[in-house]
């Protein structure tokens, strides 16, 4: 083989396995991040939860297993939070007021989940729902209860926290909708309440 | 020295260090990963001759070899390829034998074959991609790192940008001063040629 036949045939071959790489470490070039990563993944295939427990706004205990054959928004959140929390929760009132009563309110809850354990206290929870209206029965304002459980609950749904350095969080910021078997099936950016709440009108 | 890029090599496996160099995103693509490039340029230098002839001769020079340098960085610099680092250690394993086997060493070995234009073409596409990758860190609104922390990836996309200022110019500076004493003597008067 001559020298420029084996440098065609090394380069062809190294361009398709390069691509074939690239394509493969995006999802088809659809993935360059992991947060869009985690969007796609759920998607094509839904993702189970584990049953961990939770405590609402009035310190009752509940998981989110309870809401089977319901669907279910949620969103992580900490009360403290002056950004994107607020936002979350700007869309959460836009999805219960979507769907304000009927059949379709009693099929479709929503959650907000703290992962500020240390701080936000049931009084904290209940003072933030009141402040988006969340009732503590459609919309529940929830932490966890046994610490331990707040790492495995966040790598379920592929959300990460890390501390700013000034006493909050920098954290995904989406809301995750849980279908009636109890499996994480899609995430959505913030802002696009309208959107999100037109997939749920077509699966309630 | 000839077991300097082992030692190195050993040092930023450790875990005090894996942690420092990727306790920010800065330090992770702007330290971390160019050292361990780096080891797999020191590597390939240190390797025989002959076999550094015979790698090229395989390949039939040393075009495919920027190739496998340039797919293989291309994917080291993906937000998502950072992540699944911190978060999967068999990812950290990929990277540490991905960035000097097929980043550092393939480059090395290509190098010295490439001519000027082919040195030019390898460091403009870096210095192009170093800069809108660092442009996109600075202009996303939100985390493209799950990991780090958007002051992080803003401090991280100006540092890349720079540096692809940096290395282009530096590229610049070679290439005139590779150039010129060349155009000089063709200027030079002839042994015996009157002024």
């Amino acid at each position: 083989m001559s020298f420029s036949v084996r440098s065609l045939a090394a380069t062809t071959l190294v361009t398709l396995l390069g691509t074939g790489v690239l394509w493969w470490g995006t999802d088809g070039l659809d993935a360059y991040t992991a947060e869009t990563a985690r969007r796609v993944e759920v998607l094509h295939s839904p993702r189970p939860l584990p049953a961990i427990v939770l405590e609402d706004q009035d310190g009752r205990p509940f998981s989110l297993q309870e809401y089977r054959g319901r669907l279910v928004a949620v969103d992580f959140i900490y009360t403290h939070c002056a950004t994107l929390c607020r936002s979350l929760g700007t869309d959460f009132q836009q999805l219960r007021d979507r769907f304000p009563r009927g059949a379709q309110a009693r099929d479709f809850a929503l959650v907000s989940i703290s992962f500020d354990s240390g701080r936000d206290d049931s009084a904290r929870l209940r003072k933030y729902g009141d402040t988006y209206g969340a009732d503590g029965v459609r919309w529940r304002i929830a932490r966890i209860r046994d610490k331990a459980d707040l790492e495995p609950l966040l790598q379920a749904f592929g959300v990460v926290v890390i501390p700013d350095g000034l006493g909050g969080f920098e954290h995904n910021a989406a809301i995750h909708l849980i279908d009636r078997d109890s499996r994480l099936t899609r995430i959505s950016d913030l802002g696009e309440a309208a959107e999100l709440a037109q997939e749920i009108e077509k699966l309630l | 020295m000839r077991f300097a890029p082992g030692a190195l090599y050993l040092l930023l496996a450790m875990p005090f260090a894996r942690t420092w160099l990727e306790s920010t995103m800065a330090l992770h693509m702007l330290m971390q990963i160019p050292l361990l490039a780096a080891i797999g340029v020191v590597t390939c230098r240190s390797l025989p001759e002959h076999w550094q002839q015979r790698a090229l001769a395989g390949a039939g020079g040393p075009v495919a070899w920027v190739l496998v340098a340039l797919f293989a960085s291309s994917y080291w610099m993906l937000p998502r390829a950072l992540d699944a680092a911190l978060a999967d250690p068999l990812h950290e394993t990929a990277k540490f034998l991905c960035l000097p086997a097929l980043v550092g060493l393939p480059l090395a070995l290509a190098w010295r074959r490439l001519s000027v234009f082919g040195r030019g073409f390898v460091l403009t596409n870096f210095s192009s991609m170093l800069a809108v990758l660092g442009w996109l860190y600075l202009a996303a609104p939100q985390r493209v790192c799950n990991s780090y922390l958007v002051s992080q990836q803003e401090s991280a996309g100006r540092l890349m940008i720079e540096l692809a200022v940096l290395l282009f110019c530096g590229w610049l500076v070679t290439l005139f001063a590779t150039t010129r004493p060349a155009h000089g003597r063709a200027h030079a008067p002839a042994p015996g040629a009157r002024p």
